[in-house]
């Protein structure tokens, strides 16, 4: 087991170059100290609500960026993951440490059942499609009020204890959080280079090409969606032991609008570029403390913008270089080489 | 009770009708589909609503202002959306009018706040007795509006130049181009006449619930979608029809089983005819090409 996750580091740290290592390391270590420099609640409650963004947009990343599928309706995984763990362990008094994988668990699943659709629907289809699938699970949640309480939302989720000691602290939670997304970008990293990640790559390129190279393409797809689903879900169930309360508002359309401006402003399929951008846009509306209802118009208007001015997006490009050096339209994605759009 | 129903179904899905009729005509002249056209629709009703209240004009002169005005945002859309990103991968003019759909729908909550707008007209529930259900004159508005755009509709497509060279556009861009066929001009103008329908619809879908408010394009959008894929996405008549169904499929829903399942009728809908059927009632299949 020592053995096993010393290699993994070792495989991971021959990757970064030695001044990348450095950024990396002082950047663990701001992060790690943000809370004894900066003592403040407010601070802190910031903080973790960018750690949570930021497993959420690495999971849509996998799927949208990485393997090319539009989805609209991120949130419903979200979602899902924090109704799970939360009556779990309020109607089951089940243990928050069981709850939580059950939370990713169960999220998965339903990325397994949305992704089935990805067999036969691309593009447009496909968003639209996991936009319905959004706007169900949240009237689901709204209307089934036997186990959800509707719109009135669950009060009072209890917080995780550990060896019997009750872990409420606003410092537990950011230190959790800040592990999460290690967790979260370590797995994102592993995924991205393996063989997995090469064949979502390739089905984005190129799904007829990729099929034809004997690539199952949606095996892939719905593997994509499985795992980047379970991480939403994890970080659903965080979410609501962390604010002990949720109703399905949270979980409604604007969410997924903004986990995906996250992942477009960043850049897709750029791992530091994901999290620059759920850092950045979790920390604007806060800001932007007196306009807090601009929220919605600076999340659309980045859409909008980003996609006139630069679709690939801030970090975009920076790890084309890896992925491709062919210069011509291959490399650009997505395009056969003529269309008659 | 049960002819009320189908009435009521009607009326909701001649409303969605109008506005899928501009799902299809964009889709058909782009392969794109215009994820603010429902906030198009809820421009259409503001204007309407406006004209009426402020300015005091009778509910003709609003309705045509309102098509005028859903015309040029619709235009403006082509314009600045999609025409600059025509040649760009197709999830890029996807997530720029859904950014679009965003902005306008919390720019309008801005202006005029989130609340729900009523006229004050005295609503004295003119209603008709039809086999013994109510008709009311709102619902016989949209009845005879919605037909006469159908049937306008139908005219500029089949029997005028532009129509002629909408449906050169859909079979063919290229050729169509070398035919000398004005691409922009005629998309664009697609757009003005796609989104005109919906402008009209939002004034009478006001006017039927009195209702009018900054949120009411995104439901209104995506059901209307729901009809356009249900037809066959870039059909005329299919987005009539699914509209039609969807409209009375959703009535029934909710007046015999539950009101909390009217919404979630049409995306189950939805997704079952995407994946059963994605060429829908009237499409052609797709194939792909290598």
């Amino acid at each position: 087991m020592m053995n096993m996750s010393k290699s993994l580091l070792t495989s991971i740290l021959r990757r970064i170059d030695e001044k990348e290592k450095s950024l990396y390391l002082s950047l663990l270590i701001a992060v790690a100290i943000l809370p004894l420099v900066w003592q403040s609640d407010y601070v802190l409650r910031i903080a973790t609500l960018c750690g949570i963004y930021i497993v959420l947009a690495l999971g849509l990343n996998l799927v949208t960026g990485y393997a090319g599928q539009m989805c609209l309706g991120w949130a419903a995984f979200y979602g899902i993951g924090a109704y799970t763990s939360a009556l779990l362990v309020m109607r089951l008094h089940a243990s928050f440490w069981l709850a939580l994988p059950a939370a990713g668990l169960m999220a998965a699943f339903f990325g397994l059942l949305l992704g089935i659709p990805t067999m036969r629907l691309k593009n447009t289809y496909l968003a639209i499609t996991t936009l319905g699938f959004g706007e169900i699970v949240r009237l689901i949640l709204l209307n089934w009020t036997d186990l959800t309480r509707g719109s009135m939302g669950l009060p009072g989720i209890p917080s995780p204890s550990f060896l019997g000691i009750d872990l409420e602290g606003k410092l537990f939670y950011y230190y959790f959080i800040v592990v999460l997304v290690i967790v979260t970008l370590v797995t994102m990293a592993r995924i991205v280079d393996s063989r997995l990640g090469r064949a979502l790559q390739a089905i984005r390129e190129d799904e007829l090409a990729a099929k034809s190279m004997g690539i199952d393409t949606t095996r892939y797809k719905i593997i994509a969606f499985a795992i980047g689903a379970f991480f939403a879900g994890i970080a659903g169930s965080f979410f609501a032991h962390y604010s002990a309360y949720i109703d399905p508002h949270n979980f409604a359309f604007g969410e997924s609008i903004a986990v995906l401006s996250m992942v477009i402003l960043g850049g897709m399929r750029s791992l530091p570029g994901v999290v620059f951008g759920a850092v950045v846009l979790t920390l604007l509306p806060e800001v932007l403390r007196e306009a807090a209802e601009y929220r919605m118009i600076v999340f659309g208007g980045i859409l909008m913008l980003t996609m006139l001015l630069r679709p690939q997006g801030i970090f975009g490009g920076v790890q084309r270089k890896k992925v491709s050096q062919t210069p011509v339209a291959v490399g650009q994605g997505k395009q056969p080489l003529y269309q008659n759009r | 009770m049960f002819l009320e129903q189908i009435l009521n179904g009607l009326a909701q899905g001649s409303i969605y009708a109008l506005i899928g009729i501009g799902f299809a005509l964009i889709f058909g002249v782009l392969g794109l589909v215009h994820f603010a056209h429902g906030e198009v629709y809820m421009i259409g009703a503001f204007i309407g609503f406006i004209m009426i209240t402020a300015f005091h004009l009778p509910v003709w002169a609003a309705l045509l202002l309102a098509i005028a005005g859903a015309a040029i945002v619709g235009f403006l859309v082509e314009l600045l959306n999609f025409r600059p990103l025509r040649k760009a991968p197709e999830y890029a003019s996807m997530i720029c009018t859904l950014g679009l759909s965003v902005v306008l729908q919390n720019a309008t909550m801005l202006i005029w706040g989130s609340d729900t707008k009523s006229l004050p007209l005295s609503s004295e529930n003119v209603a008709f007795s039809f086999f013994g259900a109510k008709l009311s004159m709102e619902q016989i508005l949209i009845f005879t509006v919605s037909l006469g755009l159908m049937v306008g509709l139908q005219y500029i497509l089949y029997r005028s130049k532009l129509g002629k060279a909408i449906r050169a556009i859909a079979q063919n861009r290229e050729a169509a181009a070398l035919m000398g066929v004005n691409i922009n001009q005629v998309i664009a103008a697609t757009f003005a006449i796609g989104s005109g329908l919906g402008g009209a619809a939002g004034v009478l879908v006001g006017l039927y619930y009195n209702a009018f408010y900054p949120t009411m394009g995104f439901m209104a959008g995506l059901k209307a979608f729901t009809a356009t894929v249900l037809g066959g996405l870039t059909s005329v008549p299919g987005a009539v029809l699914g509209g039609i169904i969807l409209g009375v499929v959703e009535n029934i829903t909710a007046a015999y089983i539950s009101s909390g399942f009217r919404d979630l009728v049409a995306f189950v809908i939805l997704i079952l005819v995407l994946f059963i059927r994605p060429s829908g009632i009237f499409g052609r299949g797709i194939q792909e090409k290598v």
